[in-house]
């Protein structure tokens, strides 16, 4: 680039003389160059009206940011109430001032219209409850179509749901057996000080099997699938829906909710529970670990106390949550998918909300249910 | 500068292989300044390659390509930022930001390279849009709101929005309706002759080739088959180009542009 040759920078200066003035105009007019005379533009259009001349014969290259500003100022000037004679510009330069000027409407780009704060509190709350009722929707949609498969069962995809089961389940097998035994190391850990205090050692094993088969290990399951496996769900779903896939499917005669949603749904409605249970096992079994180490709790002494601590109905109430967990993530991981639209900052956004939502929704609910199981006493 | 006269690109020696496909064999080509130069062929003839090739998107496995009289794939970052804003793009696709609506896409690199106003890109940006043959209201839009032949202009404007000496067409009749296709025809042609730009198109439109390109290359089978206007190449005697003409639907973009004459 011309960076360092003297007429790289556009100059303007004017002229008085008896009649009015001359602005002269040199120097290159382009994008590189005008930065600085954009201010020294604005103060002449400050001054004084009468005839005024405007010679561009020194102008050594103009582009259309250059003949814009010319433009510009010239409108500005007029304004002003000097009557403007343009002269001396190089054919092709003057070309090009026409075009612009042609083309160079009032009408700018209209901006993007802002909103007071009590509105766009209004658009916000409005904007969740029309999603929560999509969502209901959404959740009616899958059961008629849930129930529509029953009754056909040729038309359940065994094989979308045993890909899934798949990916959602034996894949999430690591991470989730080493965060629970994690945690209930963890919660063995904690209980210990507490409990060695009082001499009560061998109760390490009804803190850690009811915390654990209860509440830690359906939520930490939940969480961390939703946090894979939802996340996936909305980001294919969502790409499909940018690139037009679900159109196309739909166009071929297959249900996008028979092969995209029901097999998630069913899948994970399967691996969640099972899931939980490996949970259980890894959490108790870290506890176990711990609770030897630091309370020096026997295996056979743990097991023996975890026996007469922990009723069947803490397990079956943990496990029992765990597919109402799998069907809200399958379900909004599904919907926020489906709600992508245009663009690929649209998929991630989605893709976040379910997440979020997923997760949200999977603790609420889990509040729900002990709040149901303490009225029935269970 | 050393520009190196009126020679804006200057490919010589260039050899290009996927794996084991060979793509490029020896092409040599120049386009000089000012003119519509098109790479013409059929699908997977390696134009779009070769493009890309050109703005350093990809790297040939040797030879050299030299636009404004520089090695694009030996100069340092510093000095291929320099070239690139010498020159605007458009893509296929468009290629348009889909976070952005089309004014802040074209504002894009106005932001980026120059230190303007806010107010004043604002009016570049709206020029520009018009330019493209958009309407001012369409700089609001997001692109995923517009329509097959809106985005192609809306990412032509953005490719201009630097006032490129060089600018670089994939396709730009792709997808698009005959009269918008001819529309966007009319609107490159314009631009050249408003701008002076040099303009390297890629396309297998035999509609634009006849009407817009001042001269034509025709690719296949990794070698440059023929170069020069279409009336010279339509007179060619190598069997591929002959039968690129000479199909059913060359002889009638043949016809058509005859006739206009």
């Amino acid at each position: 680039m011309s960076g360092s040759s003297p007429k790289s920078v556009a100059e303007a200066n004017l002229e008085k003389t008896d009649e009015g003035g001359i602005l002269h105009c040199a120097g290159s007019w382009t994008l590189q160059g005008i930065a600085p005379l954009e201010q020294q533009l604005e103060k002449f259009s400050r001054s004084e009206a009468g005839p005024l001349i405007v010679d561009g014969a020194a102008i050594s290259a103009l582009d259309t940011a250059g003949a814009w500003l010319l433009c510009r100022t010239m409108r500005q000037l007029a304004r002003n109430g000097y009557t403007i004679e343009l002269q001396g510009l190089r054919p092709e330069h003057d070309a090009l001032l026409r075009l612009i000027q042609k083309h160079s409407g009032e009408e700018g780009v209209p901006g993007t219209a802002r909103f007071g704060i009590l509105e766009r509190v209004g658009r916000l709350v409005w904007s969740h409850l029309l999603q929560f009722q999509g969502l209901l929707s959404f959740l009616g949609e899958s059961t008629i179509a849930m129930l529509g498969s029953l009754l056909r069962p040729s038309r359940i995809r065994w094989r979308a749901i045993l890909y899934n089961l798949q990916l959602a389940g034996f894949n999430a097998l690591p991470i989730v057996g080493l965060l629970s035994f994690l945690i209930g190391v963890v919660v063995s850990y904690q209980g210990a000080t507490q409990l060695a205090r009082y001499g009560a050692n061998i109760f390490v094993a009804d803190l850690v099997g009811l915390s654990i088969l209860r509440e830690m290990a359906p939520l930490l399951t939940a969480i961390i699938v939703a946090g894979r496996s939802g996340s996936a769900y909305a980001a294919q779903i969502g790409t499909m829906k940018v690139t037009e896939e679900i159109d196309a499917l739909r166009t071929i005669g297959v249900p996008p909710m028979d092969l995209l949603v029901l097999p998630k749904i069913l899948a994970l409605a399967v691996a969640l529970p099972l899931l939980t249970v490996y949970a259980d096992i890894l959490g108790v079994l870290g506890g176990m670990v711990m609770a030897k180490s630091q309370l020096g709790v026997s295996y056979s002494d743990f097991l023996d106390r975890f026996d007469d601590a922990v009723k069947m109905s803490s397990y079956l109430v943990g496990i029992g949550k765990a597919p109402v967990f799998a069907v809200i993530i399958a379900l909004v991981g599904c919907f926020q998918g489906f709600r992508a639209s245009g663009s690929a900052d649209s998929v991630g956004r989605q893709t976040t909300v379910s997440v979020v939502q997923a997760i949200f929704l999977v603790i609420i609910f889990d509040a729900l249910f002990s709040v149901i199981f303490s009225w029935l006493n269970i | 500068m050393s520009d190196a006269g009126d020679t804006i690109i200057e490919i010589s020696r260039l050899h290009t292989r996927f794996g084991t496909a060979v793509v490029h064999e020896d092409i040599n080509l120049t386009v000089k300044r000012g003119e519509i130069f098109a790479l013409a062929g059929s699908s997977g003839c390696g134009k779009s390659t070769l493009l890309r090739e050109i703005i350093r998107l990809q790297r040939p496995d040797s030879g050299t390509i030299k636009v404004f009289g520089r090695d694009v794939h030996r100069i340092g970052d510093d000095e291929i930022l320099e070239l690139r804003r010498r020159w605007g793009m458009m893509f296929e696709r468009g290629a348009l930001f889909s976070a952005l609506t089309v004014a802040e896409n074209v504002a894009m690199p106005l932001h980026e390279h120059t230190d303007l106003d806010d107010e004043l890109i604002d009016e570049i940006v709206a020029i520009k849009i018009v330019l493209a043959g958009l309407p001012a209201s369409a700089g609001a839009k997001y692109p995923s709101e517009l329509s097959g032949g809106m985005r192609k202009r809306a990412a032509l404007a953005r490719a201009i929005a630097l006032d490129p000496e060089l600018l670089f067409l994939d396709e730009p009749t792709a997808g698009l309706d005959p009269l918008s296709a001819g529309g966007l025809d009319e609107l490159v042609r314009h631009l050249k002759e408003l701008l002076g730009l040099t303009i390297l198109i890629v396309t297998h439109d035999l509609d634009l080739l006849w009407r817009v390109a001042d001269r034509v290359a025709v690719l296949g089978d990794g070698h440059v088959l023929g170069v020069g206007t279409m009336e010279e190449l339509s007179k060619s005697e190598h069997p591929m180009v002959r039968e690129y003409f000479y199909g059913p639907r060359g002889r009638a973009a043949r016809e058509q542009a005859w006739n206009r004459k």
